[in-house]
């Protein structure tokens, strides 16, 4: 029960802290899954977003469906995934109904326009830290190279990339030398 | 009846929106056209409020866009419809990948699938870079609060209520 809590609480927390949808979330993941509770490793959060990516669905939903079924099989993936949404529900809808001029809201504007600043700080050190745990070879070089050409050069979608990067990590396994 | 069908159609999008956020979109402006839930100007605002409140965006929209077809109850339901689908297909993967951990294509397959991880999240911060950077006075905070995050390792809310501080002190 102790345990189903936290789960909620630490969701609740990064979906009431992420700005600027999926990506924003993952050092906020890193900082409250992996080193605040030593749920998952950041290998585990690495493989649960290029899942995510490609199935479908809300990439931060899923990443959360992950992290909870592999703390509480079924009840967790539950959990987890609502202590996501809740805050963004209860944001939303008092938005709506009754803070109709929140965006047009002066502090609101500078606010919103600090926290994006930090959001590129916080991804930068974040992909600093996937970059030393994810690219270990030359292989690993060329894959991100070919990567980045593909979605920011050619604009190819990000599931498609991922894709394309499990069939040459099948292809490697059965001819090469991996 | 209308909670059923916003739950079907959210639903549905659920499913079929492969690749987050944004890619739910497309559906939402097919909803528009299907029902006279809303119209494309509001789904424009619905889009601008997802963007700048907290959370996920594919989720803000589907609480957007049921709370204002059906009050309170409809955003609810729309939104949990539209995680539906991914809890019930993650739940389903993840029994598989755990049954074959050891199998050495599965191995290889994530192998390959990180340094690819890494190349999107560059993507990503490029595209928040392009957003958040766009004088001096933001590139100079920026870089700021990289070295702070980089050295001092606190965690990253606090972080983001010193931007929310900041912007609001400086007026950015």
């Amino acid at each position: 029960m102790k345990l189903l809590w936290q789960l909620f609480f630490s969701f609740f927390k990064v979906g009431l802290f992420t700005f600027g949808g999926g990506y924003a979330m993952i050092p906020l993941l890193q900082a409250e899954l992996v080193e605040k509770r030593k749920w998952i490793s950041e290998s585990d959060l690495m493989d649960y977003f290029s899942i995510g990516q490609c199935t479908p669905g809300i990439i931060a939903v899923n990443v959360a469906t992950f992290c909870g079924y592999k703390m509480k099989a079924k009840t967790g993936a539950v959990i987890a995934t609502f202590g996501i949404i809740v805050p963004s529900m209860i944001l939303i809808i008092l938005i709506a109904s009754v803070l109709h001029n929140f965006l047009d809201n002066p502090y609101v504007i500078h606010a919103f326009a600090g926290v994006r600043i930090v959001v590129v700080a916080l991804i930068a050190e974040t992909l600093i830290s996937f970059w030393k745990k994810g690219i270990r070879d030359k292989t690993g070089i060329a894959v991100f190279l070919v990567s980045t050409g593909l979605l920011i050069g050619l604009g190819v979608s990000p599931a498609v990339i991922v894709l394309l990067a499990v069939a040459f990590g099948l292809i490697l396994q059965k001819w090469g030398r991996r | 009846m209308i909670y059923f069908l916003l739950f079907w159609e959210f639903f549905k999008v659920g499913l079929l929106a492969i690749g987050g956020g944004l890619v739910t979109v497309p559906f939402l402006f097919e909803l528009s056209d299907k029902y006279a839930w809303f119209s494309h100007q509001e789904l424009a605002d619905m889009i601008a409020i997802s963007e700048s409140t907290p959370g996920p965006l594919g989720v803000n929209m589907a609480t957007y866009a049921g709370f204002n077809t059906a009050g309170i109850l409809g955003g609810v339901i729309a939104t949990i419809s539209l995680t539906t689908p991914s809890v019930i297909v993650i739940v389903w993967i993840t029994r598989v990948l755990s049954r074959f951990k050891e199998n050495p294509y599965l191995q290889s397959g994530f192998y390959a699938i990180r340094p690819a991880v890494v190349a999107l999240i560059l993507g990503a911060s490029l595209q928040l870079f392009r957003l958040a950077v766009v004088d001096v006075l933001s590139a100079v905070l920026c870089a700021v609060f990289f070295v702070a995050i980089h050295f001092i390792k606190i965690h990253p809310i606090v972080y983001i209520l010193l931007g929310m501080a900041v912007g609001i002190v400086l007026k950015l």
